[in-house]
């Protein structure tokens, strides 16, 4: 079974991102670049698949510039047996990127192509849903855990209520939430050796995909501010606040 | 112009983050259907046709719409989506799942977590765990949304009997299956709804101690939360989680004990009106948006708090 791993480059989770002074964007000078934590799950379940020999191969894809050759080599490290970058110095919308998707699918015909349920900086939530869609494959998001059972996939979703399991006919497209695994720490010969792994460059415009952008952003602002609080003393104090100053209990 | 609202719903009920998608619709200054798909879910139409706002109900049943599969529900909304200029869905589990879906099976860029309607091609929403706020416009002709629901207020419900158009339209795919489900079964108010919240975190120490939160949850109409910390940690199950990748709240009151106050956590609760925090750590970032700061052991603050409320 081939597995196709798409993968995000994206701020790294700890920093606390602003807009620029002139709203005109997202401040990302300087800032430390990671491979999304989402992305990061579902390559290392795709190197359990493996390791369990249900997988075969392992491709990583990004869609994004030159330099998340860097995310593509810490998912070679983690146990990816190939990468694939496809080069565009255009801001993707998830549309475009799903429908870049959609030919490198057509070329590799993966079985099974996990991904991660959202990337940190958009917060979007939508790659791995169009990407079914324009395929025609079932999707099964928000994934905590996962079963291959011949030609079908058995998934458990963590969804409002709690958790629901679905099975889903493969080729199929699955989205990992947090909880479906804790991924390894790549190991230096790891990352050594991922230096040797292959690392295919296209260009975008050679996949003939429309990635004209459909919504523009107009500014990116600061967040409502809130006023600074108070610390009280005692739950004698705390108690007396919230009743007769917030008013939020009686 | 006419927007379709996707109701969310049990098959017995409407959610509220229904009627809180018929407020972000109303908004777009249009006319205001609204889909139910399910199974047996009668009750539910009825109810829908009695939101304020809303001029038409269309209702689908059948068995293929029972568990909200999304490749059914995906076809099907595609299906009745010529009339509509745009298509509202509430950003829960399930329209995050299908809506994108729609999305692309219509060549539309989809526009999530909506936080704000500007304007009826541009709309505000948070992006980077809500660090920063985007103000976007869409070039597309139909708009496919998912609504962050503690953005709205719900429209309300009783004052309204619009019309139910029944239409049949079997979408079965073939290629998923629902198998089982485990939803946790509460008396307490739905965390995304609720006037007060009281979350824990890895402070907890483990999930006996939560009955520490129960007691005040109790007293006060509460539900309970948690941080992802104590998800991971087995304290409480996943459905409790408040955060950038759980739920989104925003009550009246939010507690946070023995919660640091990590970014993801913040992006799920930060617009909450009022904010406690209850923390053995001076310096936990949680106090810099606390309203109410106590620094304090939580062992023995919460059994007194329990006792004063
Ligand atoms: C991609 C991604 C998504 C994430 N999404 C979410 C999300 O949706 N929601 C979320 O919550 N987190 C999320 N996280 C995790 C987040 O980064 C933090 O790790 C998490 O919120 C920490 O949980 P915590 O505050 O309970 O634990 P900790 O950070 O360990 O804090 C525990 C706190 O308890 C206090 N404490 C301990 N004992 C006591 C005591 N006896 N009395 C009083 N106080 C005490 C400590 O002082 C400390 O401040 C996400 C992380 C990533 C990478």
């Amino acid at each position: 079974m081939k597995v196709l791993v798409p993968i995000k480059r994206v701020v790294d989770y700890n920093v606390k991102v602003r807009p620029k002074a002139d709203e005109s964007g997202v401040d990302l000078n300087n800032v430390k670049m990671a491979i999304n934590p989402f992305c990061e799950i579902a390559v290392e379940e795709a190197v359990r698949l493996k390791e369990a020999g249900s997988a075969t191969e392992i491709i990583a894809v990004t869609v994004g510039a030159e330099n998340a050759q860097e995310q593509l080599r810490t998912a070679l490290a983690l146990g990816a047996d190939k990468a694939i970058l496809v080069e565009t110095d255009l801001e993707v919308e998830p549309l475009g990127i799903s429908k870049v998707l959609k030919a490198i699918v057509e070329k590799e015909s993966p079985n099974l192509i996990i991904m991660g349920k959202q990337a940190i900086d958009g917060d979007n939530n939508q790659t791995g849903q169009m990407l079914a869609a324009l395929m025609n494959y079932p999707q099964a998001t928000f994934a905590s855990e996962l079963k291959i059972e011949g030609e079908k996939a058995v998934v458990t979703r963590e969804v409002d209520g709690g958790l629901q399991t679905i099975s889903i006919n493969l080729p199929a497209v699955v989205t990992s939430d947090l909880r479906l695994n804790e991924p390894r720490y790549a190991s230096l010969p790891n990352i050594m050796k991922a230096k040797q792994k292959p690392l295919e460059v296209i260009k975008s415009d050679d996949l003939g995909v429309d990635l004209n952008p459909r919504i523009s952003t107009l500014k990116v602002s600061p967040p409502p501010e809130r006023e600074a609080g108070i610390i009280v003393e005692s739950v004698d104090q705390l108690v007396e606040k919230l009743k007769n100053e917030a008013k939020v209990i009686s | 112009m006419t927007a379709l609202v996707i109701a969310e719903h049990d098959n017995n009920e409407l959610k509220v983050s229904t009627q809180n998608t018929v407020s972000a619709a109303s908004k777009l200054d249009s006319d205001i259907h609204v889909l139910v798909a399910g199974a047996e879910c009668n009750a539910v139409a009825e109810e829908a046709a009695t939101c304020e706002g809303v001029t038409k109900v269309l209702y689908v049943d059948s068995k293929e719409y029972e568990n909200f599969l999304a490749e059914n529900i995906a076809t099907l909304i595609k299906n009745v989506s010529d009339d509509y200029s745009a298509i509202l869905a509430p950003a829960t589990t399930n329209g995050k799942n299908y809506m994108p879906r729609v999305a692309a099976l219509l060549d539309v860029a989809q526009i999530s977590d909506i936080s704000s309607v500007e304007s009826e091609d541009t709309f505000q929403r948070p992006i980077y765990a809500g660090n920063c706020i985007a103000t976007v416009q869409s070039s597309d002709a139909k708009k496919v949304i998912t609504v962050r629901t503690t953005a709205f207020d719900a429209a309300p419900k009783g004052s309204n009997s619009a019309e139910i158009l029944k239409l049949e339209e079997v979408n079965d795919a073939g290629i998923s299956e629902f198998i089982k489900e485990e939803l946790a079964k509460s008396d307490r108010p739905e965390l995304t709804a609720a006037e007060v919240v009281i979350s824990g975190g890895r402070g907890m120490q483990n999930g006996d101690n939560f009955s520490l939160l129960e007691g005040i949850a109790d007293k006060l109409g509460a539900a309970i939360g948690a941080s992802r910390a104590a998800v991971d940690s087995g304290f409480v199950p996943n459905d409790y989680q408040v955060g950038q990748t759980g739920k989104i709240v925003a009550p009246n009151l939010y507690i946070a004990v023995g919660i640091s106050g990590a970014i993801q956590h913040l992006a799920g609760m930060k617009d909450s009106k009022v904010i406690v925090a209850i923390n053995k750590d001076e310096d936990a970032p949680i106090f810099q948006v606390a309203d109410y700061g106590l620094v304090a052991d939580l062992f023995t603050a919460l059994p007194e708090m329990e006792s004063k409320i």
